[in-house]
């Protein structure tokens, strides 16, 4: 991105490959992360996301690849030896004690034995920072996460929402320059959630720390993002802001897995669009309107049936049978109370429009 | 419940809605054998040994005077008898301390590098002894000891029969060969009870996440700061635990000094001489009270200084 031109890059991953036998976990992954930046890697289970987040950190080590932390390589070749002979080269990684990155674990990992705040103090004492100036950063942090005077309590009194701020804290504390986060906010519940995302964004503005977050949950890499990498089967499908993977999802992958989407292609894309080549349309973009309502020009009209009603409170989500074959989902708001009464709408007849530049042409596969 | 009212349920059934409704009944039945036996057998005998360790014998009868007295605790600190409270106490303490250093590495690599086939084989390994008679390894470790033994030999073959021999002077310790040492005596106690240190120290290191290790990797520990702070802090208990089973064991044990070493007294020894032959029960019972003070004391310091902590 333009915008970002003439920032430095504290994250480079360079054609990197990460193979476990024959599974590829991460498979020629080329990935820059500017300095500063909320960055989140999103993706399914099994898609990458974290075996990216471990080569970064350190814990995982490439198969082949380049990995540079604010330039300084992390993967290198090293000769390999037998005795004194040397028989070849293998990558050797930079450990993860020797690298100035931190990470906040899925499951915490706080350490059980110790109180909160001889586990936030943890780095601090390594780096064998003096007493006074240690417990004051560990006071001034536990504040930052909204556990202020928490030092002494043990991880096991703790909830999981606290664990996880004592967890953040524990990395925060040492003033890395890139935070990792793997999936933190994963074991917490929806109202929770929703909390950690507002205050760890924030958190991340005021200490300006560039941030890789792994999520598996797309609005919240949407809502937390400053850029977004989407991951499927070890490979990045788009990399953008939010709104660019969203709005113009380049793949198929991408289009599905990232909100909800009707994926067209065959015949159906042929009527649509003009060419069988596969296409997106989010069906909060197509409008239900009146049988003799007037298409405005630049617009597209079908008519079909509806099938089905799902009620979601906010909004209706509506299966339509398009005349000539095929179905699309349309999501209409339910602005009035007369909402209450949707399901009548079952077998209605419909005409559905849409603004042609909201189509989507899809790359690639479409699942 | 469906179906009619006419079909009752088959007398079985009743029976297990009558205890579901019941959970303390259902307990009661559960638990009234286990909890009888361990009352009776376990308690019980502790309770009765207790008492009889405040009884004394009557030198001039012979028969045991049924009176509370403290006249056998009296008798058990003379300096014969604590000589052998020492020298057991200090076997097993040695004992305990080399297995720990002896199982550490092993259960470490079992709990964390091994591949699940090789962990496998070592878990047999370490089993299959136990499988075979105890009295019987003794024996034979009797053999291998000995001064026409296997390892007396080796020591020819190499060359190192001064270093063997040099050993054996030291005093104390030494003897005229291994077999009849306290040398000999700590390597029999040391192989015997190495098992029961492996196991426990094994699932403490089990029960480490890994992730725990990468943090504190993550965090700028080599892996030496994360040995010394995390891995042995949180498998203190297990050692705790090992160390309970050879400290105790070691304590109590009659055979390996009957049959390895210069046939001075142990507690073990002492207890069955005390009962068998001088016809003693009071002082044997004071005797075996000695390691139930003991490990005790352990464990009281064991948890003052944290070692459970982690659990």
């Amino acid at each position: 991105m333009a915008a970002h031109s003439g920032r430095s890059i504290a994250v480079k991953m360079t054609d990197v490959c990460r193979h476990f036998g024959d599974v590829k976990a991460v498979d020629h992954l080329d990935l820059e992360i500017y300095d500063g930046e909320f960055f989140s890697l999103l993706g399914p289970s099994g898609s990458g996301k974290t075996t990216c987040l471990r080569l970064i950190a350190g814990f995982e080590h490439a198969t082949s690849g380049s990995i540079e932390l604010h330039g300084v390589e992390m993967v290198k070749w090293a000769p390999r030896r037998i005795g004194f002979v040397t028989v070849g080269q293998r990558l050797v990684s930079v450990p993860p004690y020797e690298r100035d990155v931190n990470t906040v674990f899925q499951d915490y990992a706080l350490f059980p034995h110790m109180s909160v705040g001889d586990n936030v103090a943890y780095g601090l004492m390594i780096q064998k920072v003096p007493k006074a100036e240690r417990q004051r950063r560990v006071s001034e942090v536990l504040d930052l996460v909204r556990l202020p005077g928490y030092e002494s309590r043990k991880p096991a009194q703790l909830s999981g929402g606290q664990r996880q701020r004592v967890a953040l804290a524990r990395a925060l504390v040492n003033r890395p320059r890139v935070l990792l986060l793997d999936e933190p906010l994963g074991a917490l519940d929806l109202k929770l959630r929703q909390q950690m995302q507002i205050e760890l964004k924030a958190i991340q503005q005021q200490v300006g720390i560039t941030f890789v977050f792994v999520t598996h949950d797309q609005e919240e890499a949407l809502t937390m993002s400053d850029r977004l990498a989407v991951f499927n089967r070890g490979r990045i499908e788009q990399i953008g802001v939010p709104a660019e993977i969203y709005e113009r999802p380049t793949t198929g992958f991408v289009a599905g897995f990232v909100g909800t989407t009707n994926l067209i292609s065959g015949a159906l894309a042929q009527r649509i669009n003009g060419s069988d080549q596969a296409v997106s349309i989010r069906p909060e973009k197509i409008h239900m309107v009146a049988l003799d309502a007037a298409v405005e020009p630049g617009w597209k009209a079908v008519m079909g049936s509806v099938r089905d009603v799902i009620y979601l409170g906010m909004h209706t989500r509506y299966l339509v049978e398009l005349e000539g074959g095929g179905d699309l989902t349309v999501v209409q708001q339910n602005l009035e109370t007369s909402s209450i009464d949707v399901h009548a709408s079952r077998g209605n007849r419909v005409k559905l429009t849409w603004d042609t530049t909201s189509i989507r042409v899809l790359q690639g596969q479409t699942v | 419940m469906t179906g009619d009212a006419s079909s009752r349920p088959s007398w079985w059934r009743r029976v297990a809605i009558y205890l579901y409704q019941r959970p303390n009944l259902s307990l009661v039945l559960l638990l009234a054998l286990p909890l009888l036996w361990l009352a009776v057998f376990y308690l019980g005998a502790l309770v009765s040994l207790l008492i009889q360790s405040f009884f004394k014998l009557d030198g001039f009868t012979g028969r045991i005077v049924r009176q509370f007295g403290l006249e056998t605790y009296q008798q058990l600190f003379t300096a014969a008898n604590m000589d052998v409270v020492y020298r057991t106490v200090i076997m097993a303490a040695v004992v305990s301390v080399a297995c720990a250093v002896l199982a550490f590495p092993l259960a470490y690599f079992m709990a964390r590098y091994a591949s699940y086939r090789v962990r496998g084989i070592l878990y047999l390994a370490v089993l299959i002894p136990l499988w075979s008679s105890y009295l019987v390894r003794v024996y034979t470790w009797k053999i291998i000891l000995a001064q026409e033994g296997i390892i007396t030999w080796f020591f020819n073959v190499l060359g190192l029969k001064p270093v063997l021999d040099a050993i054996l002077a030291i005093p104390l310790i030494g003897g005229s060969s291994l077999s009849f040492s306290f040398i000999g005596m700590f390597l029999v106690f040391v192989y015997i009870w190495l098992p029961y240190m492996i196991l426990p120290i094994n699932a403490a290191l089990e029960r480490v996440p890994k992730s725990l290790i990468e943090a504190s990797s993550d965090l700028g520990g080599r892996p030496n700061y994360t040995f010394w702070r995390v891995i042995l802090p949180l498998t203190v208990p297990g050692i705790i635990a090992g160390s309970i089973f050879t400290f105790s064991l070691t304590l109590g044990d009659y055979i390996i000094p009957s049959v390895i070493g210069n046939s001075s007294f142990f507690i073990g020894r002492a207890v069955f001489a005390q009962q068998g032959t001088a016809g003693n029960i009071p002082l044997a019972a004071a005797f075996t009270v000695v390691p139930m003070v003991i490990m005790g004391v352990y464990l009281v310091v064991a948890k003052r200084l944290g070692a459970f902590d982690a659990l």
